[in-house]
C-alpha cells in the first residue's frame, strides 16, 4: 500500500513542473499540445492508480494552501484532513471541558478523541510523502465553555464524518484503502450517535436517514463547503475523482 | 426517439455506460450499423433488451451473493425488531417508552433495509433469499429474550456489530459495483444503532464496562451467542500498529481497538448467526 504512494512520487514530480503556477494557462496548453507524446509515454507507464496529480509537497509555502492531489491519494488526503479537524477539535474540547461536565462524558469525549487521533495518523502513514501538511483550525464559532455549543459542532462534525467517508469510499480503487475507510465510518457513525442522544436521546439517527433505511452520502466539495468556517488553510480538492 | 441523446443523457450520469452495454466500444459500431438494417418498430425492442442487460443482469455472482447475506441478516433483524416491539419487556414509565420508540425507529429501517435489497437483488437478475424460521434463544444461549430485556438488547447489540461487520466483509466484493453506496448506507446506520442499544444497556445498568464502541474483543455480556466479536480486538492497520501509533501513548490497546471495527469472515458469520438458524 506504501509502495503505490512513493510510486506516485515520481509522477507527481513531473506533474508539479507542468501545473506550477508560473506557467500561464495558454502557455499550458501549448506546452502540454508540444508535448502531448511524453505525456502519452508518461500515461503509458502509469497504472490506474499512480495518477497523483498533486504537488510534491502539498503545502504551498508562505501561502496557506492545500492541494489534496487525486486518485486514492487525493481521496485518503482528503479524509486525513477530516481527521486532522476533529482531532484538533476534540483536543480542544478535552484540553478546556465546560464546567460541570460529568466523568462519562469526559472519558467518552477522551475516547473519541483518542479514536480521531488513531486515525488521523494511520492515514499519515499510509499517505507517506503523499500526504498534505497540517492544517490551520479556527474554533472561535464553538464556545468551549457552553455544553450545548461544544455538542451541537461535533453533532454536525461526525454526521459529515459520515457522509464524507461513505462519499469517498466507492471512488477508491484500492480495496485495501476501502477496508480502511469502512473500519472508520463506522465508528464515526458510533460517534455520532453517541453525541446525539447525549444531546438528545432517540436523537441517534433522525434526519439523517431515508426511508429505504440509508444515510446519503455528501461529495467531498459539499463536505468541504461544510467544514469550511473551521478551516482556514485553503483546500483544492479540484483534481479529486468523481467517479 | 433519438438513441444517440438518449445514450448522451445517460453518458452524463454514468460515464461507463458504453461498457456497460458492451465491454468494447467497437461493438457499439457495430449495433449502430445493425440499427440501420432493422425495422424502426423494432428499436425500441432491441434498446430495451440492450438497456436491461446493462443495468438489469451484470451483476455477478459474488455481487448477487454479498447482497442475499445482506438481505438473510435483515430478514432476521427485521423479524426480531418487529416481534420485539410488540412483546419484548420494556418495564413502564419514561425509560420504557423512549425504549420501545427506539425499537420502533431501528425496526423501520431494517424493514427499509430488507425492501431496498429483495428490490435490487430482483432487478439485478438474482433471487433474494426469503425469511428464516429463526431461533431467537441463539440454541439456548439467551432465555426468552421477549421476556428478559436484558436478553433481548444483547441480541440486538451483537446483532447490530454482526450486520456491520459482515457488510465490511463482503464491501471489497461490491468495489467498483453501484451497491457498494447503498450497502455503506445502511452500514453507517447500523452503527449508530449499535450505539443506541448500547447506550440503552448502559442506562439500564447491564453492564458496568461497556462503552458505545466496541473496545477490544467486548465479551462483556452483549456477545450475540459465542465468537461476534472475535478479532475485534485488532490493533494492527494497513501495515501499522495502532497501539500507542506515532508517539500518542495515550491511545492504549482497548482505544486503538475501538478505533477501527473490524469485518467479520463469511464462515464466522455462519457460525455466529447459524446458532439463531439464519442461513447464510
Amino acid at each position: 500500500m506504501k509502495n503505490i504512494i512513493q510510486e506516485d512520487q515520481d509522477t507527481a514530480q513531473q506533474t508539479e513542473r507542468i501545473s506550477s503556477s508560473t506557467l500561464p494557462r495558454r502557455s499550458f496548453l501549448q506546452f502540454a499540445g508540444a508535448s502531448a507524446v511524453g505525456v502519452a509515454l508518461m500515461a503509458a507507464g502509469c497504472s490506474k492508480d499512480k495518477d497523483y496529480v498533486g504537488p510534491t509537497d502539498p503545502i504551498v509555502p508562505g501561502e496557506d494552501k492545500v492541494n489534496l492531489g487525486s486518485g486514492d491519494t487525493g481521496l485518503l488526503n482528503f479524509a486525513y484532513a477530516l481527521e486532522q479537524l476533529e482531532a484538533a477539535f476534540y483536543t480542544k474540547v478535552v484540553e478546556s471541558p465546560w464546567s460541570g461536565i460529568n466523568a462519562t462524558e469526559k472519558e467518552y469525549l477522551i475516547d473519541i478523541q483518542l479514536h480521531e487521533i488513531a486515525h488521523r495518523e494511520l492515514l499519515r502513514n499510509v499517505l507517506g510523502d503523499g500526504k498534505i501538511g497540517n492544517l490551520a483550525f479556527d474554533f472561535s464559532k464553538v464556545n468551549f465553555a457552553d455544553r450545548s455549543s461544544v455538542l451541537e459542532a461535533a453533532k454536525e462534525m461526525e454526521d459529515i464524518g459520515v457522509a464524507a467517508y461513505n462519499g469517498v469510499a466507492p471512488l477508491l480503487k484500492s480495496k485495501d484503502f476501502l477496508t480502511v475507510a469502512a473500519k472508520i465510518v463506522s465508528v464515526e457513525a458510533r460517534h455520532a450517535a453517541y453525541i446525539r442522544e447525549t444531546i438528545k436521546p432517540n436523537d441517534f439517527t433522525a434526519g439523517v436517514v431515508g426511508s429505504n433505511g440509508q444515510e446519503q452520502p455528501l461529495k467531498p466539495a459539499d463536505v468541504l463547503s461544510r467544514v469550511k468556517k473551521y478551516i482556514t488553510t485553503e483546500i483544492n480538492a479540484s483534481n479529486l475523482p468523481t467517479a | 426517439m433519438n438513441f444517440l441523446n438518449i445514450l448522451n443523457e445517460i453518458e452524463k450520469v454514468d460515464g461507463e455506460i458504453y461498457e456497460r452495454i458492451s465491454p468494447r466500444r467497437a461493438a457499439m459500431k457495430d449495433f449502430f450499423s445493425f440499427g440501420k438494417k432493422v425495422a424502426a418498430a423494432s428499436v425500441p425492442l432491441a434498446v430495451g433488451t440492450m438497456f436491461k442487460k446493462a443495468y438489469g443482469q451484470t451483476a455477478s455472482p459474488a455481487i448477487i451473493n454479498a447482497l442475499n447475506i445482506g438481505l438473510a441478516i435483515e430478514h432476521f433483524s427485521a423479524a426480531f425488531y418487529t416481534r420485539g416491539f410488540s412483546e419484548a419487556a420494556f418495564g413502564s414509565g419514561s425509560t420504557a417508552a423512549a425504549d420501545k420508540a427506539a425499537i420502533g425507529i431501528i425496526r423501520d429501517h431494517e424493514l427499509g433495509h430488507v425492501k431496498f435489497l429483495q428490490d435490487t437483488i430482483k432487478a439485478a437478475g438474482g433471487t433474494p433469499v426469503g425469511v428464516g424460521s429463526y431461533d431467537y434463544t441463539g440454541n439456548k444461549e439467551f432465555s426468552e429474550p421477549f421476556k428478559n430485556f436484558r436478553s433481548f438488547l444483547q441480541i440486538a447489540q451483537g446483532l447490530e456489530d454482526t450486520g456491520l461487520r459482515a457488510t465490511k466483509g463482503v464491501a471489497g466484493d461490491l468495489l467498483g459495483s453501484p451497491y457498494l453506496s447503498a450497502a455503506l448506507g445502511m452500514h453507517a446506520v447500523e452503527a449508530r444503532h449499535s450505539t443506541k442499544i448500547r447506550l440503552m444497556r448502559i442506562s439500564r445498568g447491564q453492564s458496568g464496562t461497556l462503552q458505545p464502541w466496541i473496545s477490544l474483543n467486548d465479551e462483556t455480556d452483549g456477545r450475540l451467542g459465542q465468537g461476534a466479536y472475535a478479532g475485534e480486538e485488532n490493533v494492527q492497520q494497513a501495515g501499522n500498529t495502532i497501539t500507542g501509533i506515532n508517539g500518542n501513548s495515550a491511545v492504549d490497546s482497548a482505544r486503538a481497538s475501538e478505533a477501527f471495527d473490524e469485518p467479520i469472515t463469511v464462515a464466522a458469520l455462519r457460525t455466529v448467526l447459524g446458532q439463531f438458524k439464519v442461513n447464510i
